[in-house]
Order: C-alpha cells, then sequence, then structure tokens
C-alpha cells in the first residue's frame, strides 16, 4: 500500500538505575541511536512526538530538541499513563500518514528508580481535624484502603482475579508460574533492569504487595528511554537498498480508549479496549493471531499478563489458563510472550515502555536479537496498557525486500 | 449518641444503611459520583437508585503494601450487588486467602472509621461474609 508507514531507525537505552543521568540525557541517547540506526538526523525530521510521563508538564519533546537539534518542527508532548510511549509512535505515524511529514521521531523516556507504589501509594494518608465532606464523592477522611485500593498492584491484582472467577483455573501460584516465566526470558536480554532467573519458590516466598502479586510478580520500576524513527513508503523508496533491508513494516497502529461498562467506574476496565485495539490491529493488518512469531504484551502484574493472552485472542475466550499452561508463551512456545523479560524483569520505565517493546520485536524481526533471537521472525505484536484507560496496539512485520 | 456523618455521600445512615447511586432514567447505568451526561447512553436524566446490600465478591485482593497511613493488611474487592458492582473492603473476617473467597457471599455492613476534635464519629461501610448459620437461625 502507498500509504504504509515503515519504522527505519530504533534504540532502547540500558533499562536500570541511571543516577547520573537525567530525563533529557536518556532521551537524547535514545533519539540519537534512533537516528543513527536508521541513517538519518534531525535535520530530516519533520514532526517529533514525545512523552515523559512524571514530568508531562515540563515539555520534553523541547527539551530534547535544545539537547540534539532544534528545527522548529512541530512537537507534539503526549500523556496517557502507561501507553505514553505508544501514543508518541502513533502520534509519530499519523503525521507520517497524513502526508504531512516524510520522516516522524518519537520518543519515551521515564526516571522511576526508587519511585515505590503507584497509584495511591504515593502520598501519605492522613485524616483531618474536623470532618467536612470533600471532592466528588464528598468524603471526610481519604478513602484509599477505606472502599478498595487506589495501588496499582491491588488493582490489577483484582483484574486477574476476576478473570480467574469467571473462568476458572487461576491460583496463586498459577500467576507466579507467569512471572518465573518472564524473568527466566530476561537472563538473555542485557538492555533489561534485572537479568536474574527466579525459581517459583523464590516468587512466592518474596515480600508481598497485594495478593496474589509478591515483588517480583511487579513491574520494575526503573530508568529508560526509547525512540523511534518512522518513513513514509514513498521517502523510503529513495533510501539505500541497507535501510530498506532493516526497515520494519507497521501493518497496524491502533490507539484505543476503554468504552462503558457497568463496572468500569469500580475497577478499571483494561480489557474492552484492548480487545478493541487487538481486533482493529488484526483487521488492518490482515495478520491473524496464529501468525504472530512473537507479542511484547503489557506485563505491568503477572496478573495482567494472564488476562492480556485472552484480550489480544491469543487463545480462545475464557481460555487463557490452558494456553499458558500448555507452555505456549515461553520462547520456545508456540507464541512466545515476553521474551524481553516483560515490565516484570526488563522493567517499566513507563514512558519508555510502549516504544522498548517495539524495539523489541523490530530487533527479532531484523534478525538482530542475538542470544535470544526468535528464529525466522516475520510477524510481531506489540501492546501497552495506561490506565484511565487507553490502549496501544502494533503490528510489525519483517521487510518482504529482505 | 455522638452525631455521624457518612464517610461518603453515597452512603445512606440510620436503621437500615445502604447506598445509593443515580441511575440513567433512559438506559439504567448506575455511577457513584455526578455526570453532566450518561457515559452509556449520553442522557442527561439521573434517579436515585438504592444498591441491595447483600451481594457475591467477583474480585478482591489482600493488600500488603499501601500509602503511609493506610492500615495494612486489608481486604479490597469487587461485589456484585445483585447486578450493580460496588467497591468496598472485606471486613468483620481475616485477611487471608483462606477466608476470602471469589464468589463468597457477603453483606453491607457499618462501621466507624474515627472521631474529629468536635467528637462527630465518621462512619465507613465495608462487606462482610454472610454467616450461613446465623441466616438460617434469624430466618427460623
Amino acid at each position: 500500500m502507498a500509504d504504509d508507514v515503515w519504522i527505519l531507525g530504533i534504540h532502547m537505552t540500558k533499562f536500570g538505575k541511571h543516577p547520573d543521568l537525567d530525563t533529557v540525557d536518556l532521551a537524547a541517547e535514545a533519539a540519537m541511536g534512533a537516528l543513527k540506526d536508521g541513517g538519518v538526523t534531525m535535520k530530516d525530521m519533520g514532526v517529533l512526538a514525545a512523552g515523559n510521563l512524571m514530568a508531562a508538564n515540563a515539555g520534553i519533546g523541547q527539551q530534547l530538541q535544545k539537547q540534539i537539534g532544534q528545527t522548529g518542527i512541530p512537537v507534539f508532548n503526549v500523556a496517557n499513563a502507561c501507553a505514553t510511549g505508544a501514543t508518541a509512535l502513533r502520534t509519530a505515524i499519523m503525521a507520517v500518514k497524513a502526508g504531512e511529514a516524510d520522516y516522524g521521531l518519537a520518543v519515551g523516556v521515564e526516571k522511576l528508580s526508587g519511585a515505590g507504589l503507584l497509584g495511591g501509594g504515593g502520598s501519605p494518608k492522613k485524616d483531618g481535624n474536623v470532618y467536612e465532606p470533600k471532592g466528588r464523592y464528598g468524603s471526610v477522611v481519604p478513602t484509599d484502603g477505606r472502599i478498595g485500593t487506589d495501588t496499582m498492584p491491588g488493582t490489577f491484582a483484582q483484574i486477574g482475579m476476576e478473570y480467574g472467577h469467571k473462568y476458572g483455573g487461576t491460583s496463586f501460584e498459577l500467576f507466579a508460574r507467569i512471572s518465573e516465566k518472564n524473568h527466566a526470558h530476561s537472563t538473555l536480554n542485557p538492555l533489561a533492569a534485572y537479568s536474574k532467573r527466579f525459581t517459583l519458590e523464590e516468587i512466592m516466598g518474596d515480600i508481598m504487595i497485594a495478593y496474589p502479586n509478591t515483588r517480583p510478580m511487579c513491574s520494575a520500576n526503573c530508568d529508560g528511554a526509547a525512540a523511534a524513527v518512522v518513513v513514509s513508503d514513498a521517502k523510503l523508496k529513495t533510501l539505500d537498498p541497507d535501510q530498506r533491508r532493516r526497515a520494519v513494516k507497521v501493518s497496524a497502529s491502533i490507539l484505543t480508549s476503554d468504552p462503558w461498562q457497568d463496572q468500569c467506574q469500580i475497577l478499571p476496565d483494561v480489557n474492552t479496549l484492548t480487545k478493541m485495539a487487538a481486533d482493529q490491529a488484526y483487521a488492518q493488518s490482515g495478520v491473524s493471531p496464529e501468525d504472530l512469531d512473537l507479542v511484547e504484551l503489557h506485563d505491568c502484574f503477572a496478573t495482567a499478563e494472564l488476562v492480556h493472552y485472552d484480550n489480544l485472542r491469543l487463545c480462545a475466550e475464557g481460555e487463557a489458563v490452558p494456553f499458558f499452561e500448555s507452555g505456549a508463551t515461553w520462547r520456545d512456545g508456540a507464541t512466545p510472550v515476553n521474551v524481553s523479560g516483560g515490565l516484570e524483569s526488563k522493567g517499566h520505565p513507563i514512558a519508555a515502555t510502549g516504544i522498548a517493546n517495539i524495539w523489541e520485536v523490530c530487533h527479532h524481526l531484523r534478525g538482530e536479537a542475538g542470544d535470544r533471537q526468535i528464529e525466522g521472525a516475520k510477524v510481531g505484536l506489540a501492546h501497552v496498557i495506561g490506565l484511565g484507560s487507553a490502549c496501544g496496539v502494533h503490528i510489525l512485520e519483517k521487510a518482504a525486500t529482505n | 449518641m455522638a452525631e455521624q456523618v457518612p464517610l461518603v455521600n453515597y452512603l445512606v445512615l440510620g436503621e437500615d444503611p445502604h447506598l445509593v447511586a443515580q441511575e440513567c432514567t433512559s438506559c439504567g447505568a448506575k455511577f457513584f459520583d455526578r455526570r453532566n451526561a450518561c457515559a452509556s447512553c449520553s442522557a442527561t436524566e439521573f434517579k436515585p437508585f438504592d444498591v441491595p446490600t447483600s451481594g457475591e465478591l467477583k474480585a478482591f485482593t489482600i493488600v500488603s503494601m499501601a500509602a503511609p497511613g493506610v492500615p495494612v493488611p486489608f481486604v479490597a474487592g469487587i461485589i456484585d450487588c445483585d447486578g450493580t458492582p460496588v467497591r468496598g473492603n472485606v471486613i468483620n473476617t481475616e485477611p487471608d486467602p483462606d477466608h476470602v473467597t471469589l464468589g463468597m457471599k457477603v453483606k453491607l455492613a457499618t462501621f466507624v472509621v474515627g472521631t474529629d476534635e468536635n467528637g462527630t464519629e465518621a462512619v465507613g461501610f465495608g462487606f462482610e461474609p454472610i454467616d450461613s448459620t446465623k441466616a438460617e437461625a434469624s430466618n427460623g
């Protein structure tokens, strides 16, 4: 198709602790790496989309331009919770697809080392001296912990437990075994924040955060950045054979928000919008779930990975437990999931995640994934979800000319 | 008796404590806060709806790590109150997976959360297991 968009260059920093680098340094490292990987420079870029969730009002896009090149191009600073990186990429792709730019740059960066609990977990809770109704629910004291939980581990624990209640077959051990898989996968990923393999006993015996999620079953807060250069089909045709050979086709780029569901004001619904995004992505690309050689999905908690097997149509409805138990999602299985180690082990620098998962898929499609290469990978899917909610799904295919 | 105020404005105290939702008169969607238009169907008329006080626990977590000042562990859950999903804690039972199970029957219960410097009590709500033996006794 004439309006295909391609990933020309892509890069991610090492995920982990970077005490000597700030968000601008990390974003610059990722952006420069992506430009170099694509064989282009900032002078070629027609649009920049950038995200840094924890400082969403700081204008990371313009900060980055001052670090690597102020060319006057339009900048879209985006924020969409944990889907911020995918939103930046989607924005750059839309600009190229609309014909407004030949090249676009998307960047996501986060400094999250030592951030602790996210969601309701950040600030201390204290009751006032005199009870006065406040806010949308007229509450006289803080409600977190008194009417349910605002914490992310607790929220996603309930999402996994709800699936278990609906379809059966889940247990603390089952969720822990999903985490065991991702920690095992990360041992082959030199850019992962954590690359230590854990035994099932170690995972289940670790500190309980929100049952059934223990600490290693939660996404790892860390620092990191990722960036991608996208290019129009017409422009790509004018580039060198080596650039064309390594270009990865964006067969689908989808972003959805959560439609009304009865329960969505009580517990965020991460299922419906993911199913919508997946269905739209398969329709747009003509790819079916069975065609996928690898999937990077949003395992912000072990309990979340399970429901997304179902949401992304990797298995029949309600069959996520037997699907996992078949071994399908291990790296030697039928549908390898999170061979990077996922958010639980590679790490989750929020705004970087939605581009880092694209980097992982591209690496395999290019045959450049080293020790963890999925042999012969031709098509892959990357998924993120940001609570609130936003869901990004991208389907990527190896260049046909290769 | 000390003056009492509800923890949130959708909790009604008195002899028969219960929750009140705002129901869309067009599609029946229920909300615990104010809306300008229905998130489900965009209609703009709402009426109060008394939420049933018993239901089934359809999801839960036992929170062991929370913000400073929030006592742990506690059980947070989603209760299906005869078709209306409600967010609340499971109370008056041990907060462990042996005592809290998916699908268990629960009912609304209130408790004093605290007292302010004027002596006013804040009353919250949670859901406690329905003791089948007790229920039978009261029925008999």
